[in-house]
């Protein structure tokens, strides 16, 4: 029976990454290693002002007095800083009037990845901002939307474009002494996006960002700043994936999200790094912070993330609830196969009078890797009324994986109700066995029982989105049954 | 159409199937009857093409096809259907998907076009009449949290479903009121035709009264050591096993 666990197991889990070409694209790099010359001449690139270059050497040397974390369950081995590339960026024209000026490689790789980035072919109602290795390359529907006053556009352009936003919204949830990899961030960010919907509106179809990494030994540094002001409201979607390589490559960005009074962001995450080969050798290490700032009484966050990439994945999207009434809120579903390692969750950091927030986590392991949920709930003492419920289960494919729950709690008023449910299963022989004899493949059946399993979660996503999360799931599972 | 030679099978070195005989036709109904631990479940599920017993000698052929070649997938597909005497709860689920993607397996296996949505909803209507299942069972999740025999009725619900040849009913009577038993059998009656073929496993003649066997196979300590017409159900029931034990201890 073992014997016949494992066979099936090493067929599932046999599956290639789909993402895993290169693209022949000219690009610029700058040496190897970092240092304040290095920050200097990332800042200088980019064309940047005098008060992010200083910015950028602020962060920098409170880097230089961090050391890398190493509490959570993940066996880090020890990053080699000096051996990353710290900015690479496709070669191209600088100023992109129309489409006509990208890159056709470049166009046909997010093609490749199912991202046209050609605006007539877009699908229906989603704008996209495609990030490959340190450079913004295009952003879709631009004019579009800002006939409504949106902005979406690349964060380099909005520090040259929007610098009173910029410094007044940057650092504001994040700060560059948050911890180890923010700082890294703060100094060496390359690009990403930014966004900011003004009062009153809701904006009419849900902008994405793509993110790729394609150049040999770069890390990717990107940020992400969304701002919602009053009564506004934004759906973001954001895709990540990157070349198979037999070597590390580390990422480390940060999202900051600001909303007003009434706001609501819907923050969607397909997370599908290169996860690394079935021994366990290459994968992207993911090490991202994500932060909320629910500012304004009645906003609303929420986070939403399928995590199914990276071969160390250090990720924990949370929500400062600041005003009164407001709410955060989480979804997760994190897919472990093979050597990966996951140690995600959430903060939920209730300040604000009758806040509440909602915590749903399913994590799915499968052949040797490791998962574990890692949440905090923390009252402070003058969050009269918070509200948490927090939901976290574990779904084990065979038995050599493991699944770990770590839920924190510090409760300073004692008005709060907090409630913490946790459940482990296994996808059972049996069950396997019932659908096989209703004439569902083995593959078939792990599908069909694992997105059911997370359906709660892929449920928050928008449709197109949806329907990629479960394909995917079923791809990084593939023929894993216990 | 379904042919079992000698076949036996065993786990942990533990023999449970020791030479099983069994010819099914098409139009028949058979009773495998035979007291608790003798073999019956695991007949069932080794023909099905569970993996969890060993078949070490015998033969099983269905329409001329070796059974025991093919994975449990398409033992299904070509026909045959199991029904669980504890069918397996899958929370999450939902019997529409579960059975839509089962219907369509089984379409593509047969090279027909999958059902589209409407068609689908309308075949399941039309099944769920049959067997009188109540729509509540099938919006919830495959089994979970159904009653025994809530159970018992989703498994023939799923047989009108598949519409097999050939059909393995495991104890399905055991957990059903006497109502519930009544439309069961009726269900199991009304899929009957001269084409498949109904294997029913029983502890009672009750159900026998409803689905008529032509025979009546007795098993004990895995082997079929008795073989009549309806009328042995009867006699079992009156005069339990103990005379059959004696005639066979080993
Ligand atoms: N997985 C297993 N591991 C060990 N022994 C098993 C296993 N499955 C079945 N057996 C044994 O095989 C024998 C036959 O079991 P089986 O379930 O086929 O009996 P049955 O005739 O269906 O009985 P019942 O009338 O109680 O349903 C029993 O002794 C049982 O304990
Ligand atoms: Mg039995």
């Amino acid at each position: 029976m073992a014997e016949n666990q494992d066979k099936i197991l090493e067929e599932v889990t046999g599956s290639d990454y789909k993402y895993g070409f290169t693209t022949d694209i000219e690009t610029e790099v700058i040496p190897k290693g970092l240092n304040e010359d290095v920050v200097r001449l990332i800042s200088q690139k980019k064309n940047e002002p005098e008060w992010m270059l200083e910015y950028r050497l602020k962060a920098f040397n409170h880097w230089l007095k961090m050391e890398q974390p190493e509490w959570a369950k993940l066996n880090i081995p020890k990053i080699d800083f000096q051996d990353i590339i710290y900015y690479a960026a496709p070669k191209q024209k600088p100023q992109l009037d129309s489409m006509d000026d990208v890159d056709p490689e470049l166009k046909a790789t997010f093609e490749k990845l199912g991202i046209p980035l050609d605006e007539q072919k877009v699908l229906a109602g989603v704008a996209v901002d495609a990030v490959m290795d340190s450079v913004s390359v295009k952003t879709t529907f631009k004019e579009t939307l800002a006939e409504k006053g949106i902005i979406f556009c690349s964060f380099s352009e909005a520090v040259q474009e929007y610098p009173d936003l910029i410094k007044k919204y940057m650092g504001s949830v994040v700060n560059y002494t948050d911890n180890f990899f923010a700082a890294l961030n703060n100094a060496v960010f390359s690009d990403g996006s930014f966004v900011y919907i003004p009062k009153g509106v809701r904006c009419p179809i849900e902008l994405s960002t793509y993110f790729r990494i394609n150049a040999t030994n770069t890390g990717q540094f990107e940020r992400t700043l969304i701002v919602a002001d009053d009564d506004s409201y934004v759906s973001y979607l954001e895709g990540c994936t990157a070349p198979q390589r037999d070597e590390n490559q580390l990422h480390a960005a940060i999202v900051e999200i600001v909303t007003m009074e009434r706001a609501e962001v819907k923050y969607s995450t397909v997370q599908n790094w290169y996860p690394g080969d079935k021994e366990g050798k290459g994968g992207i290490y993911n090490f991202v912070t994500k932060r909320a700032l629910c500012k304004g009484d009645y906003s609303k966050v929420m986070w939403t993330q399928v995590e199914t990439g990276s071969a160390i994945t250090w990720k924990y999207p949370s929500c400062v609830l600041m005003g009164d009434h407001s709410v955060g809120e989480f979804y997760s579903v994190a897919v472990t196969n093979n050597y990966q390692q996951a140690d995600t969750g959430t903060k939920m950091i209730h300040l604000g009078k009758n806040t509440r927030s909602l915590i749903v986590s399913k994590g799915v392991s499968a052949g040797k890797s490791q998962n574990s949920y890692r949440g905090l709930v923390r009252v402070n003492k003058k969050a009269e009324n918070a509200r948490n419920f927090s939901q976290c289960d574990s779904l084990l494919m065979g038995d050599q994986c493991g699944a770990h729950t770590f839920p924190y709690l510090e409760i300073n008023n004692n008005t709060a109700k907090v409630e913490h449910e946790a459940t482990t299963s296994k996808i059972g022989e049996d069950q396997i066995f019932y659908c096989n004899t209703r004439g569902l493949s083995t593959e078939d059946a792990v599908g069909l029982i694992v997105n059911g399993y997370v359906k709660e979660v892929i449920n928050q996503l928008p449709m197109e989105f949806a329907v990629e999360a479960q394909k995917l799931l079923q791809i990084s599972l593939e023929g894993s049954v216990g | 159409m379904l042919e079992v030679k000698n076949l036996h099978a065993k786990i942990d070195d533990k023999e449970i199937l020791r030479g099983i005989n069994l010819t099914v036709k098409p139009g028949e109904v058979h009773a495998i009857m035979g007291p608790n631990g003798s073999g019956k479940s695991t007949l069932s599920s080794v023909l099905a093409g569970s993996e969890v017993f060993d078949v070490s000698e015998g033969s099983a052929t269905f329409y001329g096809k070796n059974l025991l070649d093919m994975p449990a997938e398409d033992r299904a597909r070509e026909g045959l259907f199991y029904s669980f005497q504890y069918p397996v709860e899958i929370p999450g689920v939902s019997m529409v998907n579960f059975m839509r993607t089962a219907v369509n397996e089984h379409r593509k296996y047969n090279g027909e076009k999958p059902y589209t949505a409407s068609e689908f909803l309308k075949l399941m209507r039309e099944k769920k009449k049959l067997v009188e299942i109540d729509s509540n069972l099938t919006n919830r999740s495959v089994n979970e949290g159904f009653s025994g025999g809530e159970k018992k009725k989703n498994e023939i619900f799923q047989m009108a479903m598949l519409q097999p040849k050939v059909s393995i009913l495991d104890e399905t009577d055991s957990g059903l009121d006497i109502d519930a038993l009544r439309i069961v059998a009726n269900g199991v009656n009304k899929l009957k035709s001269e084409n498949n073929a109904t294997v029913v496993i029983t502890h009672y003649q009750r159900l026998l009264d409803y689905i008529v066997p032509d025979f009546v196979h007795v098993l004990y300590k895995g082997r079929i050591v008795m073989s009549a017409g309806k009328e042995l159900a009867l006699e079992l029931e009156e005069k339990g096993y103990d005379w059959i034990k004696k005639q066979f201890e080993d």
